[in-house]
């Protein structure tokens, strides 16, 4: 075997420990004692295949090699340094946002890799032929690619607060549809005809049709749409690895796109809609406004709710993901301190979809420095809110209302629901007397058993605090 | 060149795995997992990579490189962003189990 052939044979051996260090390593991912090494070794693997391909023979033995990787040097220089310098230096809150715009970078470079490959085979199919079957994948790589790239980018601007939550036309559907369908149709005309302008028109339809897709879809289903854009981009490469008979990228590809499929469809469960709905229904824009509810709103004042902490000997706190944009989570643990160091049983219970993704709660509750045993998942705390004093709901709202459970027209009905109103006595602390995200009025606030201490959160535990150490003084000697 | 068939059953048991590994994982993983899979996709910048080295015309060139920024946009940024979640989750265990 000479040498050239040998060093392919190692590049496309790098393919292969690669593909198997992406298993392993989300394999890992998915226990919480292994999670952190399981990034780890699929870095090693992304590293590997990277280097190895400066000497893929495609590269090495093309006649502009010089420019082209020169090119590539570039490329990934000024990307390195943009995404490890966003990626470090966003806040924890921002995340959903970042883990969108990186999707959606990959959906990009998918569909620019089918981009080339049909342009080429369009424009040079003496060296860039293209039999039937890759011509197809190429096209439903490349379409998957387009949505997930301007659909991310929207889901982006949405959640970075760059872009109204929702934007709706009437027959919107409909137009969407036509795009859609316009963009199946140019694809399949590239079967027949690699023509350029084709192409060109194909990928703007398709891109513009990402773009029109998201748009209507509001804040609140975000993190399902981004998890089914992760799952998209993956399928995306996966057709594209087909098309250049890259085994790496089908395996990876295909693996993402299956387990992103899933937890697309664990995290809808969890906020009990299904995918077609969160893609196709306005949300909290049709049902007609929610029944009214009888009584009133009763604040409260800082000093009274810490004495009912005072009093307290169970405490359970209930952050949503207002908490974490008032930056509170640290105060709100430093409060928790307070009432341990007294002797009560605290502890933190966690909505599924608290924040703005799954799990995204407990990763800001952790950066807190909130110890894992003292997090409890829904299923778990829901009974215990019957034997709890006070539970202290702090900037959440949809996933705590009752109506949820009793009234079948309301918009949220049949959404799992953290049994707050079950407990003895509820402070709900919250800056005005808005409704959350679906814009529904809350049936908690008006209950009896619940008090409102309007404050910002961080303003609102340091008052709390000082009471607390108040009460202390006064009566503790 | 992979043969259609064999590509077949190479997504097929690709799929199977991808809908293995992850069937039972708490809620807490999520987020990260979904980071961590946002990550692996990011392979795609090895693909990108090729279809730059293979390109003829500025035009492939453009596109590859286009290609070629936005794939290790994905992959930088998946793993910082990743490995900063699961740091935190590191050091909240330890604490757990003080």
């Amino acid at each position: 075997m000479d040498k050239s052939a040998l060093l392919q044979h190692a590049v496309h051996a790098s393919y292969f420990v690669a593909a198997v260090l992406f298993i392993l390593g989300i394999k890992r991912m998915s226990s919480p004692v292994t999670a952190r090494s399981g990034i780890q070794w699929a870095g090693v693997g992304m590293v590997v295949a990277t280097i190895a391909t400066f000497f893929h023979g495609s590269i090495l033995n093309h006649p502009g090699v010089v420019t082209n990787v020169v090119l590539m040097v570039l490329a990934i220089g000024i990307s390195t340094l943009f995404a490890w310098v966003s990626g470090k230096k966003v806040a924890m809150t921002d995340m959903p946002q970042m883990v969108a715009l990186y999707n959606g970078m990959g959906g990009g470079s998918a569909a620019a890799i089918g981009a080339s490959a049909l342009i080429g085979a369009a424009t040079a199919p003496e060296h860039h032929a293209l039999g039937t079957t890759q011509i197809a994948l190429a096209v439903i790589g490349a379409l998957i690619g387009s949505i997930s790239f301007t659909g991310s980018l929207i889901a982006f601007a949405k959640l970075q607060g760059w872009m109204d939550k929702t934007f709706r036309f009437g027959g919107q559907q409909v137009v969407n549809g036509l795009f859609f369908l316009s963009a199946l149709g140019l694809g399949a005309a590239l079967l027949f005809q690699l023509d350029t302008t084709i192409v060109v028109a194909f990928f703007a339809v398709s891109l513009l049709f990402g773009v029109l897709m998201t748009l209507p879809i509001g804040g609140a289903d975000m993190p399902v749409v981004i998890s089914l854009y992760n799952a998209f981009t993956g399928l995306a490469v996966a057709f594209e690895g087909y098309v250049q008979g890259n085994v790496a990228l089908i395996i990876a590809g295909t693996v993402v796109g299956a387990a992103g499929t899933l937890l697309t469809r664990l995290m809808a469960k969890a906020m009990n809609r299904s995918i077609s709905n969160v893609l196709f229904s306005n949300f909290g824009s049709g049902g007609g406004g929610s029944s009214e509810i009888a009584g009133s709103q009763k604040p409260i004042e800082a000093a009274d709710a810490a004495s009912l902490l005072y009093m307290a000997e169970k405490v359970i706190i209930v952050p949503g993901y207002g908490m974490a944009v008032a930056q509170a989570q640290h105060k709100i643990w430093e409060l928790s301190q307070q009432l341990i160091k007294r002797d009560k049983e605290v502890k933190f219970a966690i909505h599924p979809v608290a924040g703005r993704m799954p799990g995204h709660m407990n990763v800001l509750l952790a950066e807190a420095g909130v110890p894992y045993d003292l997090i409890a998942d829904m299923d778990d705390i829901n009974p215990e809110f019957a034997t709890c004093d006070v539970a202290i709901v702090i900037g959440a709202n949809d996933v705590v209302n009752p109506v949820a459970r009793t009234d079948k027209s309301s918009p949220i009905y049949g959404m799992p629901i953290l049994d707050v109103i079950n407990a003895r006595q509820v402070i709900v602390i919250k800056r005005g007397k808005g409704a959350g995200f679906a814009g529904i009025e809350n049936a908690l606030f008006y209950a009896d058993n619940c008090r409102m201490l309007y404050a910002d959160g961080q303003e609102a535990a340091n008052r709390l605090i000082a009471e607390l150490k108040g009460i202390d003084s006064a009566g503790g000697h | 060149m992979i043969s259609g068939e064999i590509a077949l059953y190479l997504f097929m048991l690709a799929a199977f795995t991808g809908h293995e590994i992850i069937s039972r994982v708490p809620v807490i993983l999520h987020t990260p997992l979904m980071s961590g899979s946002n990550f692996v996709h990011g392979i795609v910048l090895v693909g990108a990579m090729i279809a730059l080295g293979e390109a003829t015309t500025v035009t492939q060139q453009v596109i590859g490189f286009i290609g070629v920024f936005l794939g290790a946009g994905n992959a930088v940024g998946g793993y910082v962003v990743t490995e900063r979640m699961l740091e935190m989750f590191k050091s909240s265990k330890k604490e757990g189990a003080k």
